[in-house]
């Protein structure tokens, strides 16, 4: 039994919380007792790898037999004997268990760079990195490139700034390369504050070396010696596995003292951050680092300028440094050749909401909405009608139908009122209220107002209380038009980011959605059927069989009736919690 | 030096300058809530919004530096239109307090929503309420009021070098507060106070004192040989606050005795006129330490009031008196930091040369 064997587990963070740990053990151990003992275990390895993006389908397994790939979904430690059984030993795959179509369709349309090797290297292992030609970059720049040369690499191969502004890099770094100062520092945005993105997290599970290679290969381009890894606490898995990643960088001599026998030093720190999405932002990440309370102070100076201690400094997302080393290593054109005429590049987004295929991909710039959301996503859950998509994470705008044929870029998402942001993508479909998502979508951004301006601090909170009224029916002529020109301020006037794009979801919404803040405010109506205050719920006669479930599930006792007569809610009683609504087999109880 | 044209007049500053130095040099009017000249600038409170040809959204005058050639417009229909909305979005968070408030009068949103005429308003909403139930001594901090324009905390910490103070929480909650949300514990030298430019903070000892028809007199804080200047606020007899002016020596800071102590001058326990003992002291059933909290009532037993002369004579006879009987080394002076340099300087060389010790030792030592 010579045969080549090799199973992949998925343990990102998706991955771990489907059992990942649990079922790599289990394979190794059946491996083990099937006899596949030592003597084999240089062709047959059990590897963690991080997360290859369809977490839907978590815990997600490849076994590799000879080369011959087959991906198991859903995998549970109970089916682990089975598939070791009949496919590793007998040579049958369990085909029921096997990932279909959707699997392969989710990953047709996608380019992948920044998570080509996400899912398929042990990410904990440097060697494993090497091995597919991982620091071949820094070594290519560090022994013969000039930091200029660097620079104008990046700068030809149109690379922008993939934590929201899409800043052109190669300019950032040549801005900063150009300044004379004793000290420069550079710092890698794993803050990711954005709720539901996991894009960053993704590539630093997955793939944490290409993020320090590009790092490095940063601080050599402007000269820098020391550098920061911002990230969230919340992400113990990323930041555990980028610890060991700059252990062993360290005693690769990647970085360090005299990096690759020349005359470079950089290191490399942690800061964990403790969850403000305020704290992404450029100069509150540096307030945080010096020791501060995570508040944004208004540039100019730029941080290139006066930033961590006041010297010039270079802030890049994950993302964006990820990329370099690839960049680096094919080539400019190579780069230019994927996306649009002033986006180049791939993005990775996390594709979430209502679509079938929720997870992580990377597409080339360019590509439309509805390629994303249709040949990817596979198209909206249920059969339901696609209403809008909202792009960029809780700032960012939702787009409707009529734009599904645009371009994704920089340009174009700001052209319709949204923002590229660091890559959310939620789905809505006929279901979701619109009202009530920009409602949604402004909570959070006031929650995480960092308080310091009155636009954002104050205005959001009026913002959201407007919609609020709006959603439980107690709308006022004009709201829709103080709406608009609250959030006009707020854009114009706030001190950063965070407030000058807080109202894209109500203005876009306004937009595109009108006529259901209409029905709200006119008509006390939610077209949705969503705003809990303006639903009503009844039971329908003709088909109510008297079977009293809704009536024993209800927890205000609002429904009356014996047994086998049609039976009715006491609208006065009701609390709308929707409890009959989810019980009744028969479809009898009517929402509206 | 940098030339730049504002409202279109031109005007040369330093080179470090903001615009809102260059808007101040040319005296044109800007309102600020959030902006000190001693202070880092802050940028929060959005109200010196201007417009800088060649950038898009109207930018914070009191964070931008200038530049050579700068074209600012400090006012258009737009922006004031923006100043306002700041004020209402503030107010609407604000009690409708100022029949009571201790600042009435002298409190800048109030004079800012004069200027521009805010009576209805219409973001009306939720409103921070806050608990009163701050333990300390001196300063009554409202927060409710506070607009949390930052500069307390800059204050305390750029100024007075202590910290005892900054933002929490996040979102419409932020709120400026001590570590933890507890109790302020601090040096209470009150310079916050001084620079809260709302009632959020105010002198304990203020309270219902009086805001109108103050009488205003310049003088010098006794407490110590730094010699600030204070400004004592005085109705009918009483003095009932002390602040500072900014254009003084001590540039408008106190510490806490000079704000805050000033009781003791309209105290009825203050000494004016020296006191000799006639009760010989092993026969008084009191200890030092013990007459002194009911100094008065025991006053009249224990001693008499004398002049200067007698008392100056007086103590002059028992030093030399206790000199030729035990020695210098006898007798030790100590003086007091409420005494200029120059007296503690007659001081010790009274206690050097005439007495003849080297026993001689200051307050401010302990
Ligand atoms: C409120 C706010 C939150 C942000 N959060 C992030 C973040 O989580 N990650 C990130 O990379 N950039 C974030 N940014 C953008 C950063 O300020 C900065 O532009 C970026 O890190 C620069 O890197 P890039 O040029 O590589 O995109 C945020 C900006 C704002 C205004
Ligand atoms: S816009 Fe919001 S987050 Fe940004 S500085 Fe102002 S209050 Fe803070
Ligand atoms: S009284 Fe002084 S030390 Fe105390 S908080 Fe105010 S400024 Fe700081
Ligand atoms: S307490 Fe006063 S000085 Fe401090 S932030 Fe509030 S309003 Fe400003």
């Amino acid at each position: 039994m010579s045969k080549e064997i090799k199973i992949k587990v998925c343990t990102g963070t998706g991955g771990m919380a489907a059992g990942g740990e649990n079922v790599l053990s289990l394979f190794r151990n059946a491996l083990l007792s099937a006899g596949i003992d030592a003597t084999f275990s240089e062709k047959c390895s059990v590897d963690k790898v991080g997360c290859r993006g369809f977490c839907g389908m978590d815990l997600l397994v490849d076994v590799i037999v000879d080369g011959k790939k087959i991906t198991y979904k859903y995998v549970k430690p109970e089916m682990v004997d089975r598939i070791v059984q009949e496919h590793i030993i007998r040579g049958n795959p369990v085909v029921e268990w096997m990932v279909e179509d959707d699997f392969y369709n989710f990953h047709k349309k996608q380019t992948k760079v920044v998570l080509s090797q996400c899912g398929e290297i042990d990410p904990e292992d440097i060697n494993a990195y090497i091995e597919v030609g991982g620091y071949d970059s820094l070594k290519k720049v560090i022994t013969s490139m000039t930091p200029e040369e660097t620079i104008s690499v990046i700068k030809n191969s149109g690379l922008r700034g993939r934590g929201g502004a899409g800043f052109p890099t190669g300019l950032k770094w040549e801005i900063c390369h150009r300044k004379k100062s004793d000290k420069k520092y550079i710092i890698c945005n794993a803050d990711e504050g954005d709720p539901g993105a996991f894009m960053d997290r993704s590539v630093l599970e997955g793939n944490p070396h290409s993020v320090l290679e590009g790092l490095t290969i940063g601080a050599y381009s402007i000269g820098a010696e020391e550098g920061y890894v911002y990230i969230r606490a919340e992400y113990p898995l990323a930041v555990n596995r980028l610890r060991k990643a700059i252990e062993q960088s360290r005693q690769k001599g990647f970085i360090g003292n005299d990096i690759l026998g020349k005359r470079f030093n950089f290191d490399i720190k942690i800061k964990l951050g403790a969850g403000a999405f305020v704290c992404g932002e450029e100069t509150a990440l540096i307030a945080s680092i010096e020791g501060k309370r995570g508040m944004p102070r208004a540039r100019p100076p730029f941080p290139v300028d006066s930033g961590l201690w006041g010297k010039p400094t270079v802030i890049n997302n994950v993302e964006t440094l990820a990329n370099v080393p690839y960049i680096i290593k094919n080539g400019a054109e190579w780069f230019a050749s994927f996306g649009t005429e002033k986006s180049k590049g791939t993005k990775v987004f996390a594709l979430t909401g209502k679509v079938k295929n929720n997870g992580l991909i990377e597409v080339p710039l360019g590509i439309t909405l509805r390629e994303i959301i249709f040949d990817i996503g596979g198209g909206i859950e249920g059969e339901k009608m696609f209403k809008a998509v909202q792009t960029g994470g809780p700032s960012g705008g939702c787009i409707p139908a009529e734009f599904l044929d645009l371009e994704v870029d920089y340009e174009s998402l700001a052209q319709v009122g949204s923002i590229m942001g660091s890559g959310g993508m939620v789905v809505l479909d006929e279901t979701n209220c619109m009202v009530n998502t920009a409602k949604f979508f402004l909570e959070f951004t006031q929650a995480e107002s960092c308080g310091k301006c009155t636009p954002c601090r104050v205005g959001t909170k009026r913002l959201l209380e407007i919609l609020e009224r709006i959603t439980s029916g107690n709308g006022k002529e004009g709201d829709i038009e103080l709406l608009e020109e609250l959030s006009y301020y707020i854009k114009t006037s706030s001190l950063c980011g965070l407030g000058m794009t807080a109202p894209n979801p109500v203005l876009s919404t306004i937009k595109y959605f009108r006529d259901e803040y209409e029905a709200h405010i006119k008509d006390r109506r939610c077209p949705a059927v969503v705003c809990r205050d303006l639903i009503t719920y009844s039971i329908l006669e003709e088909l109510c069989t008297g079977c009293g479930a809704c009536k024993r599930a209800c927890p205000a006792d609002a429904i009356r009736g014996i047994r086998k007569k049609t039976h009715t809610i006491d609208t006065s009683l009701c609390i709308k919690c929707g409890t009959c609504f989810d019980v009744c087999k028969f479809k009898a109880i009517m929402k509206s | 030096m940098v030339t730049l044209t504002i409202d279109g007049k031109k005007v040369t500053v330093r080179k470090l300058s903001t615009v809102l130095d260059a808007i101040k040099k040319l005296n044109i009017s800007i309102p600020t809530l959030c902006h000190h000249p001693d202070l880092t600038p802050f940028g929060g409170c959005r109200l010196c919004i201007v417009d800088i040809k060649g950038i898009a959204r109207p930018t914070t005058a009191c964070t931008t530096p200038v530049s050579e050639g700068m074209e600012v417009i400090t006012t258009s229909p737009t922006l004031e239109k923006m100043r306002r909305t700041t004020l209402e979005l503030l107010l609407s968070d604000h009690p409708d307090d100022c029949r009571v408030c201790e600042r009435a009068g002298d409190c800048k949103l109030q004079e800012l929503a004069y200027f521009y005429g805010i009576r209805e308003n219409h973001f009306l909403g939720e409103r921070r309420i806050y608990k009163k139930r701050d333990g300390n001594p001196f300063i009554e901090r409202d927060m409710e009021k506070c607009i949390l324009c930052g500069k307390c905390v800059r204050v305390c910490d750029e100024i007075e070098g202590v910290g005892a103070i900054d933002f929490a929480y996040r979102g419409f909650r932020t709120k400026i507060c001590p570590p933890y949300d507890k109790d302020l514990d601090c040096e209470f030298c009150g310079q916050c106070v001084a620079v809260c430019p709302t009632g959020a903070l105010t002198g304990k000892m203020w309270k219902q004192k009086g805001r109108q028809n103050l009488k205003e007199i310049d003088t010098i804080c006794p407490y110590c040989g730094c010699g600030c200047n204070i400004t004592l606020l005085i109705k009918r007899n009483d003095v009932i606050r002390v602040t500072s002016k900014p254009e003084t020596i001590n540039e408008g800071w106190l510490c806490v005795k000079g704000r805050f102590c000033y009781e003791f001058i309209n105290s009825p326990e203050r000494l004016t006129k020296p006191l000799i003992r006639v009760v010989p002291k092993e026969s008084s059933a009191f200890s030092v330490q013990q007459t002194n909290p009911p100094f008065l009532s025991l006053s009249k037993e224990l001693f008499r009031e004398a002049s200067w002369d007698e008392a100056l004579n007086y103590i002059a006879d028992r030093l030399k008196e206790i000199k030729e009987k035990y020695g210098p080394d006898s007798i030790a002076g100590l003086s007091s930091a409420k005494c200029t340099n120059e007296e503690n300087y007659l001081f010790q060389k009274f206690i050097r040369a005439v007495i003849g010790t080297n026993n001689v030792d200051h307050c401010a030592r302990y």
